[in-house]
């Protein structure tokens, strides 16, 4: 390659120090970063990514943690020698960064055009005219709608892209030559997400800078990245060209992510998981840090530390590739193993009708709280829930699918529609009548850290579900109860006199489930149960879902933001829109041929590894379910928008067989 | 019998709280997971320190509220009378100094008083000097002698309490080499190494610490006023050990009344909202906006009145003093639930929507059960803190309460007294600095190990910091 080498990290190590243990984040990492290109640094979390990335700028928090060696050099400065006043010469001009949470990564008592400013004032000498318009022609590059209105404007008055948008156009005042984005689209909705990744190569392409770009996302790295480096447990365990990487990966661990990742075409198998979690760093490591979670680990592994195995482009870390110890290693060749799984057949028996519901909440104002509006966050929703089926409630973040989950089990009062279970409309119950029916509609909720009592053991928090909702006087009955629960979601029965804390984000979802099957439920609301997950512990959860729904002939209503999840566990798909369902059919219906425009754009912002181009095809954001647009919600983001569509909202069209559509271009084909 | 006992209004709840207390930790005593934090707290070198500080403060309170009245000398009728002063066994206890009154100021181990009078001299003729003291340095040959009097004991209460500590840490050591089948020498190896579960060498420390205080005091102040005499002659040091019960029956006292009301009031505007909620702000925002201080005044001057008219209604004085301080501590208590039920509500609002609330009421749990099983002890921690940090701010209250004249009884000795009084001395020359000096030392001492003590608690009780540490 002719284009000169911009950042090049030699050997970082940076130790979060502890008397006797340091807590190795990041031990010994190299990479480099041309001129104009993407680099992404991929793995789960507590991988050490942030730490590396945060080290580069000098801005790993201290005193917890130091950089004891390596150098960093930015065309050949080597940054870990500057002083603390060079270095802020350093940081935000030469590189700059910017984070997962737009939220808070911009100060609240600011105005945009006080932050922005604050960047050029500090490294360019310019009067406030030139600040001003300055500040307008970034905020304009970022893309942002009637800059100077918006200069002006406090962080609480604008949503979570343009923040993240505001915050890319602070990073791009000091005209860097390198970006650090951590997990920039993370917080973000796909169709954000799209724009914002759009908007980043754009600027690539305008201003050549280089990008280090930080994510867990297959997707996003595949959408961006030219080079690619995996990360696990503090190192760097393989590093190649996008092409190469995504056409064949070649360590163990690398290959495991992509096989744990859920899709369409793995639906009839169990998807590979990758057994324990990540190491502790605060040990001495013998041999590979990924010989415990590895199907290939032979002795040597558990023995002798692999070592960097570089060629030009590209490099790993493995013993199966170092020719020296490979051949003592015979049967270095696993065949894959897939274990099949039969689908599971829904029935055509309804087991929860939801007609018309609507959650609004009021607004109030006043010393009297008066209301003054309501939140439609909830506006008149229809599904079928059919027994052991699962359906997918699909859409972006505020369109009120957490709300539907919520209403449906009474946790939240609802406006107007019917709930009906077993012939009984729930939210017509009083609260002693629906006593009987609470546990055959059970929760799993998105954040497996906040769902269960820190205060109580996973004992008392399963028994507390069991004795809910039936009398169980035989303490030793419950107790083997409770314990095949916990085997059964593949927990060992004696962490029953533990707490919460004590266990990583995947077993604790494995208790939440554990107590969603305490009480024998027919119908189970899984509430984003694997976003807070890792890919290879999302893979169990799926695993452990699928397992019991064959098992108990469970109901699934999934909510979930997540495509490829959609695509390996739902029958059928619903998509929400602003607090109504757009779309509705079976999951080939809705996902190989959506109707609506909304599903449409949906589908062609999710990044994935085999898509050539992400395509932004819609602008805007979710409107405010306090204030709807007239018409069809979507028309002012839609790109098939007609005139009657800003005056009537578009009534249900049944396609073909059991797939509804809310939109007036279908309408239209059927009447004509 | 020799005496009566005496139970006053604040000796009877201060040992119900006791028995709360004492049962509460037979309650931990069984249940592993309870114990887990408190013994977290035993293993930090400041829990340990804060702990056993804490706790000579409140034998030596406790002691003080164990109340009686001596028998009088039997009379012709026959009949047993009793002295109206009520004691303490702390008083008896440290009866020497109780008794040893001088006529007005004298400086820490001072020989002569503070102030010059007209005196016959040695050779006969009127001084104007300053006399000797009744009691102080009165074993002493010489007055040039004091000093070295007062190292060698010193020295003397050193070495016993050395020898003291060493004999308590061979007797563990013994024990340990006993119950574990280790020789004794090992033992020893691992003590000065530290290598043991809980800080046991800062135990040692602070033992040795206490003792050496304690031996000192005691043998010091047979001979001298260690921290010299107050305005009508009486020992300095009497008054801050006889502050101790005022300080800590008003902290703990005042909590007790202030609990139940905040936690009440705070989870169930928190966790219910409507009408309950609005009503419940009402209350304590009006509350908050009237002084405290003008609330305090009016009721104490009122139960001063009411005291006033029925004098028959109190026997001694220190019935009387002590009726004013149970009022206080309730009147104090009304008026400071309001920050504690405030941080409450706030933090049930928050736990009514978390997760596990949600995932509790899905099951059906009922509305009771979901306050005390999962709101309440998930803010237990704030409670706690709350407590230990307001026992602190409530003991300095006292003080200035009584400097402003609406705190305690005048009769009583605290804190608060001590300074109002020692202030009118402050502008004299040379200054009367011992007073207030004795009143800050041991209110300073209290409140920093009450201080870390929370701090400790606060660290062990949050879920978070355990495996951090």
């Amino acid at each position: 390659m002719s284009t000169p080498v911009l950042l090049e990290v030699k050997g970082l190590k940076t130790w979060f120090s502890s008397k006797d243990r340091p807590f190795k984040a990041v031990d010994g990492i190299d990479f480099s970063i041309r001129q104009g290109e993407t680099f992404a640094l991929l793995g789960e979390s507590g991988c050490g990514k942030s730490i590396s990335a945060l080290s580069i700028l000098r801005l790993n928090p201290y005193p917890a943690s130091n950089i004891v060696a390596g150098e960093i050099k930015l065309d050949g400065l080597d940054l870990l020698k500057l002083s603390e006043a060079e270095m802020e010469r350093v940081r935000g001009r030469r590189v700059a960064m910017i984070f997962q949470e737009p939220q808070s990564s911009l100060n609240p008592v600011l105005t945009f055009g006080q932050q922005v400013g604050e960047v050029l004032r500090w490294h360019f000498t310019l009067s406030p005219q030139e600040i001003q318009q300055r500040s307008l022609k970034l905020l304009d590059a970022v893309g942002i709608p009637d800059p100077l209105r918006r200069l002006k404007e406090y962080p609480h008055q604008m949503s979570g892209g343009m923040k993240q948008r505001v915050m890319i156009a602070m990073a791009l005042a000091g005209e860097p030559e390198l970006l650090i984005a951590d997990e920039p689209t993370t917080a973000l909705d796909v169709t954000i997400q799209a724009q914002i990744l759009d908007l980043l190569k754009q600027i690539q392409r305008d201003t050549g800078m280089a990008i280090l770009l930080i994510t867990h996302d297959l997707g996003v790295a595949a959408q961006m990245a030219d080079q690619i480096a995996v990360m696990y447990a503090g190192q760097i365990v393989e590093k190649a060209d996008r092409q190469t990487f995504f056409n064949h990966a070649q360590h163990p661990y690398a290959q495991k992510l992509f096989e744990a990742l859920p899709s369409e075409q793995k639906r009839d198998q169990r998807l590979t998981v990758i057994k324990g979690s990540v190491p502790p760093l605060n040990q001495n490591f013998i041999g590979c840090r990924f010989a415990e979670r590895c199907d290939f680990a032979w002795d040597h592994c558990h023995q002798h530390e692999p070592k960097w195995l570089a060629t030009e482009q590209s490099g790993i870390r493995c013993h199966l590739y170092d020719p020296v110890v490979a051949i003592s290693h015979s049967n270095a060749s696993k065949a894959l193993h897939t274990s099949h799984l039969s689908e599971v057949v829904p029935s055509k028996i309804h087991a929860l009708d939801v007609r018309g519901l609507k959650v609004h909440f009021p607004i109030r104002k006043g010393i009297f709280q008066r209301q003054v509006g309501q939140v439609k966050a909830v506006d008149g929703v229809n599904l079928t829930l059919h027994n052991a089926e699962t359906l997918a409630l699909v859409g972006e973040s505020g369109c009120g699918k957490t709300t539907v989950g919520k209403g449906i089990l009474q946790l939240v009062r609802v406006t107007s529609g019917e709930v009906r279970f077993r012939g009984k409309v729930l939210n017509r119950l009083s609260q002693h009548e629906l006593k009987p029916y609470r546990g055959q509609l059970q929760i799993i909720f998105q954040d497996p850290f906040s769902s269960m009592n820190p205060r109580m053991t996973v004992e008392q928090i399963i028994e507390e579900a069991i004795s809910a909702t039936r009398f169980r006087k035989d303490t030793v009955a419950r107790s083997k109860y409770v314990d095949s629960l916990l085997q059964r979601v593949g927990l060992r029965a004696d962490i029953r006199h533990r707490y919460p804390h004590e266990f990583s984000g995947g077993q604790r979802q494995r208790i939440c489930i554990a107590r969603a099957l305490a009480t024998e439920p027919e119908i189970i609301i899984c509430d984003e149960p694997t976003s807070a997950l890792d890919v290879s512990v999302q893979a169990q959860i799926l695993n452990l879902l699928r397992d019991i729904q064959h098992e108990f002939g469970l109901s699934f209503l999934f909510i979930t933001h997540n495509i490829g999840v959609v695509d390996y566990l739902a029958h059928r798909v619903a998509v929400m829109y602003l607090g109504r369902i757009v779309e509705q059919g079976s999951r080939q219906q809705v996902l190989d041929s959506p109707k609506h425009p909304y599903t449409q754009v949906l589908l062609a912002a999710v990044p994935e590894i085999g898509k050539q181009q992400l395509q932004v095809t819609v602008n805007g954001e979710l409107p405010s379910p306090a204030n709807p647009p007239e018409g069809c919600h979507f028309h002012q983001r839609c790109p098939r928008v007609m005139p009657i569509c800003q005056k009537h909202y578009p009534p249900t069209t049944l396609l073909d067989d059991g797939h509804q559509v809310n939109c007036f271009l279908y309408e239209e084909n059927e009447n004509g | 019998m020799p005496f009566l006992p005496v139970f006053l209004w604040t000796d009877i709840l201060i040992f119900l709280l006791l028995a709360v207390i004492t049962a509460g930790i037979l309650y931990l005593h069984n249940k592993p997971h309870l114990r887990a934090p408190w013994i977290m707290v035993m293993q930090r070198k400041r829990g340990v320190i804060s702990v056993i500080i804490l706790l000579s403060y409140v034998f030596i309170g406790v002691l003080d509220s164990l109340h009686f009245r001596l028998a009088l000398a039997p009379q012709q009728d026959k009949q047993q009378h009793y002295s109206t002063e009520v004691l303490s066994v702390l008083d008896w206890l440290v009866t020497p100094i109780r008794t040893q009154v001088e006529k007005t100021y004298s400086a820490p181990f001072a020989t002569r008083l503070f102030v010059k009078e007209m005196q016959v001299g040695q050779s006969g003729q009127l001084e104007y000097s300053y006399p000797r003291l009744r009691y102080s340095g009165q074993h002493l040959q010489s007055e040039n002698e004091k000093w070295a009097d007062v190292t060698k004991i010193i020295v003397n209460s050193t070495l016993q309490a050395t020898l003291f500590t060493l004999l308590l840490i061979s007797f563990y050591l013994l024990y340990k080499s006993f119950r574990y089948q280790r020789k004794p020498m090992a033992e020893i190896k691992r003590l000065l190494k530290g290598e043991s579960e809980f800080p046991v060498r800062t135990f040692y420390l602070m033992v040795f610490l206490l003792s050496w205080l304690c031996l000192t005091l005691i043998m010091l102040s047979q001979h001298y006023h260690v921290m010299g005499t107050d305005k009508v002659g009486q020992s300095v040091l009497y008054q801050a050990l006889k502050s101790i019960r005022t300080g800590l029956a008003i902290g703990t006292l005042t909590t007790l009344v202030m609990l139940p009301l905040a936690i009440l009031l705070g989870i169930s505007a928190g966790y219910f909202r409507g009408w309950i909620d609005d009503v419940i702000q009402y209350i304590y925002t009006t509350l908050n906006s009237i002084p405290g201080v003008l609330l305090i005044a009016a009721a104490v001057l009122m139960l001063q009145v009411y005291m006033n008219t029925h004098p028959e209604n109190f026997a001694t004085i220190a019935e009387r003093a002590d009726i004013r301080l149970l009022f206080l501590c309730l009147i104090l208590g009304v008026t400071s639930w309001t920050g504690l039920c405030r941080i409450l509500r706030g933090e049930t609002l928050k736990l009514r929507e978390a997760e596990y609330v949600l995932a509790a009421r899905s099951l059906g749990v009922g509305s009771f059960k979901i306050l005390h099983r999962h709101i309440l002890p998930n803010l237990m921690h704030i409670v706690l803190i709350t407590v230990v940090l307001d026992f602190s701010g409530l003991v300095l209250a006292e003080a200035v309460l009584s400097y402003v004249g609406v705190g305690v009884d005048p009769s009583m000795i605290s804190w608060g007294n001590m300074i109002n009084s020692a202030r009118l001395e402050m502008a004299r020359e040379p200054v009367v600095w011992w007073s207030l000096t004795a009143a800050f030392i041991s209110m300073f001492i209290l409140v920093l190990a009450a201080n870390l003590f929370a701090d400790v608690v606060r660290d062990a009780f949050d879920p978070r910091m355990q495996k951090a540490r």
